[in-house]
C-alpha cells in the first residue's frame, strides 16, 4: 500500500508536468491543427532559462525560485511567438506536410544550436525552491518539489481555462479555432491570436521545463524529445485541441508510466506512451474527451 | 526487349563488379565514403517511395534498417560458420550466405513494415509521422532488450562481406525495382494515392492496400541497406538507428525533391559525400540540416533538384 501510495504520487507529479506540456501542443492544434514539433525544445530551452536565471537569484528561496519560473516564462513566450513568425506564418497557406516538416527543422536546430550553446553535457540543475521532504502517515514521502509541481501545475492550469474561457482573447482564440475566415470577418486579428497562443503555449512549457528539472536534476539539449513526445501523447489520450482532455492525458500517462518504472518491466518504459499512443488512434483516435470529427471533402 | 532502365541497372551492377576487384587498390577511405553512399542511395530511394511517391510522411525508417541489420548480423555472426561449413565452404558459400542473411534481414524488415503499416496508415500527416517514429523507437527498445542481440552494447564481431559490389549491386536493385514500380500501372496507384487519397477512392483504388504495399516494399530495401550497413561496420548500436538517423534520410529526401529518385539519389550522395569536405565545422552539421530543412520548406518545398512541370504533391494542396 506504501509503495502504491509513493508511485502514485511521484506519477502524478510527472503527469502535471507532461500536462503543461500537453497544454501547448492542444492549443497550437486548436488554432493552427497541427503539431509543433518544436514544442518539447521549447520545453528544454525552458529548463536552461531557468538554470542560468537561477544563477542570479538567492538558492532555494520561495521568493527567487518564482521569479526565476516567471523570468524563463516570458523568454519562451518571446521564443514561441518568434519560432511562429519567422517557420510557421509564411507557410499558413501551404500544406500540412510541408508545416509538418518545418516543425521538425525547427525541433532539429533548437536542439542542436541548445548542443552548440549549452553545450552538449548535462548539467545539474539547482535547487531554486526550499527543500523539505515529509512524510505522510504511512511512510509515503512527499517532497517540497513535488508539492510546489503540483501547485504550479493546477494554478497555471486554472488561470489557462480562464483566459480561454473569460477573456475577450480566449473568446478570440476559441473562435479562430472554429474558423480562421470567419474569425477574420468578425474583426479578430487572427495572426495575433496565433502569436498568443504560441506564446501562452510556450510559456507553459517553460514552466514544465522548469518543474521537470526540478524533480529529474539533470539537463541536456536533449532533454525535451522524450518528455515532449508523451506529452504529444497525453494531448492525443485526452481529445486534442481540448484542454481538460490535455490536462487528464498528462496524468494518465504520467501515473502509468511511474507504475511501469517500478516493475521489473522498466526497461520498456519509454516505449509505453507509443503503445499507449497507437492503441488510442487506432480505437478513439478522437481521444477520451474529444468529438469524433468528420472529414469533409 | 531490354529496356534503357535494364541496361542502366545491369551496367551499374558490372560496372561495381569491376570495380569492387580492384577495391583493393582504392584508398580505404575513399571506399568507405563509397559504400556509405551506396548505403544512402538504397535508404533514400526507398523512403522516397513512402514519403515521396505515396506521400505517407514516414519517421521510422531506421528502424527497419535496425531490424534488417541485426536479422543479417545475427544470421552471419551466429549461424554463419555452420552454415558455411555445411555448403562445402569457399567463396560461394560465403556469396550465398550473405545473399541469404540480407534477404533474410529484407524480409524481416518487411514483415516489420507490415506489422506497423496496417494499424499506423488509417492515420494521416502528422499522426502518422509521430506514430513511425513511435515505432522506429520501440524497434529501438525492443532490441536493446534482447540480450543475445547485444542489447544496449551493441553487437560486435559481424563479418566484413559488404564491398562495393554488393552495395552497388543492391542500391541499383532498388532503385530499378522503385522506378519500374511507379511507371507501372499498379505505381500510378502510389502516386493517386498522394494526389487525392479521397479521388483516388472514389476511382476505385484501394487506397490502405496501396500504402501499405509501398510501407512493406520501403521496409524492404531499408532492411537490406540495413544488412550492407552491419557487415560494414562490423559493430551496431541499437542507438546507430534513432530518431537522427531517421531524420538524416528524410533530409536526403526532402532535399532531393520528394517523388523524385533522380533528385533523390543527387541528394543521397551529395549529403554523404559533403560532410566529408567540412570535417572542419563538423560540429556544425545538424545545424547546417535543419536549416536546411526550414529554408527549403520555406523557399523551394519541391526540393532542389526537381524542375520538372508536374507540381510535386507537397506544393499541390
Amino acid at each position: 500500500m506504501t509503495e502504491f501510495l509513493q508511485q502514485l504520487i511521484n506519477g502524478v507529479s510527472l503527469g502535471s508536468i507532461y500536462a503543461l506540456i500537453a497544454l501547448g501542443y492542444t492549443m497550437v492544434y486548436g488554432v493552427l491543427r497541427f503539431i509543433n514539433f518544436a514544442h518539447s525544445d521549447v520545453f528544454m530551452v525552458g529548463a536552461f532559462s531557468g538554470f542560468y536565471l537561477g544563477r542570479h537569484v538567492r538558492p532555494e528561496s520561495l521568493w527567487g525560485g518564482t521569479m526565476v519560473l516567471v523570468g524563463a516564462m516570458v523568454i519562451c513566450a518571446a521564443l514561441g511567438i518568434l519560432i511562429e513568425k519567422l517557420a510557421y506564418r509564411p507557410l499558413r497557406r501551404r500544406s500540412t506536410l510541408t508545416v509538418l516538416i518545418t516543425a521538425i527543422g525547427v525541433s532539429l536546430l533548437l536542439q542542436n544550436a541548445g548542443q552548440k550553446i549549452f553545450g552538449p553535457n548535462p548539467k545539474f540543475f539547482p535547487k531554486l525552491f526550499p527543500a523539505k521532504n515529509f512524510v505522510l502517515p504511512g511512510h509515503v514521502m512527499v517532497s517540497t518539489d513535488q508539492m510546489a509541481v503540483l501547485a504550479i501545475a493546477i494554478l497555471l492550469l486554472v488561470s489557462l481555462q480562464f483566459i480561454v474561457l473569460r477573456t475577450r482573447m480566449g473568446t478570440a482564440m476559441r473562435a479562430v479555432s472554429f474558423n480562421h475566415q470567419a474569425a477574420a470577418l468578425m474583426g479578430i486579428n487572427v495572426d495575433v491570436v496565433i502569436s498568443f497562443t504560441f506564446g501562452l503555449g510556450s510559456a507553459l512549457a517553460a514552466a514544465g521545463g522548469i518543474l521537470y528539472a526540478m524533480n529529474y536534476p539533470s539537463i541536456d539539449p536533449l532533454m525535451g524529445t522524450l518528455p515532449g513526445l508523451k506529452a504529444f501523447v497525453a494531448a492525443v489520450l485526452g481529445g486534442i485541441g481540448n484542454i481538460p482532455g490535455a490536462a487528464l492525458g498528462g496524468m494518465i500517462i504520467g501515473i502509468v508510466e511511474t507504475f511501469i518504472a517500478g516493475t521489473s518491466k522498466s526497461t520498456y518504459k519509454d516505449a509505453i506512451a507509443f503503445a499507449v499512443l497507437i492503441l488510442i488512434l487506432l480505437f478513439r483516435p478522437a481521444g477520451i474527451l474529444g468529438k469524433p470529427q468528420m472529414e469533409k471533402v | 526487349m531490354i529496356s534503357r532502365s535494364q541496361w542502366v541497372l545491369v551496367s551499374v551492377i558490372a560496372a561495381s563488379a569491376v570495380l569492387s576487384s580492384f577495391s583493393g587498390r582504392i584508398d580505404d577511405y575513399v571506399l568507405d565514403v563509397t559504400i556509405g553512399v551506396g548505403i544512402n542511395i538504397m535508404l533514400a530511394v526507398s523512403l522516397n517511395l513512402i514519403n515521396g511517391y505515396t506521400g505517407q510522411f514516414s519517421l521510422g525508417h531506421a528502424g527497419f534498417m535496425a531490424v534488417g541489420a541485426y536479422t543479417a548480423g545475427a544470421l552471419t555472426t551466429n549461424l554463419g560458420p555452420q552454415i558455411v561449413a555445411a555448403l562445402g565452404g569457399g567463396r560461394a558459400a560465403t556469396t550465398f550466405l550473405f545473399a541469404g542473411a540480407l534477404l533474410s534481414g529484407g524480409l524481416l524488415a518487411a514483415f516489420a513494415g507490415f506489422l506497423v503499416g496496417v494499424p499506423s496508415l488509417r492515420l494521416k500527416g502528422d499522426y502518422l509521422a509521430i506514430v513511425t517514429l513511435g515505432f522506429g523507437e520501440i524497434i529501438k527498445v525492443i532490441i536493446q532488450n534482447i540480450n543475445w542481440l547485444g542489447g544496449s552494447r551493441g553487437m560486435v564481431g559481424i563479418p566484413p562481406y559488404t564491398n562495393l559490389f554488393w552495395t552497388f549491386t543492391m542500391a541499383a536493385l532498388s532503385v530499378y525495382v522503385v522506378i519500374s514500380l511507379i511507371h507501372s500501372s499498379y505505381g500510378r496507384g502510389f502516386i493517386a494515392v498522394s494526389d487525392d487519397e479521397v479521388a483516388a477512392e472514389a476511382m476505385g483504388i484501394n487506397t490502405t492496400r496501396y500504402k501499405i504495399t509501398a510501407f512493406v516494399i520501403g521496409a524492404f530495401f531499408a532492411g537490406i541497406a540495413g544488412g550492407i550497413y552491419g557487415h560494414f561496420k562490423q559493430f551496431i548500436t541499437p542507438t546507430g538507428f534513432d530518431f537522427t538517423r531517421s531524420i538524416e534520410i528524410v533530409v536526403m529526401v526532402i532535399l532531393g525533391g520528394m517523388g523524385n529518385t533522380v533528385g533523390v539519389i543527387l541528394a543521397a550522395v551529395l549529403l554523404t559525400v559533403l560532410p566529408e569536405f567540412l570535417r572542419s565545422v563538423a560540429e556544425y552539421r545538424m545545424i547546417i540540416y535543419s536549416l536546411l530543412i526550414i529554408v527549403i520548406m520555406l523557399t523551394r518545398p519541391q526540393g532542389l533538384f526537381t524542375w520538372s512541370r508536374r507540381t510535386p504533391p507537397v506544393a499541390a494542396k
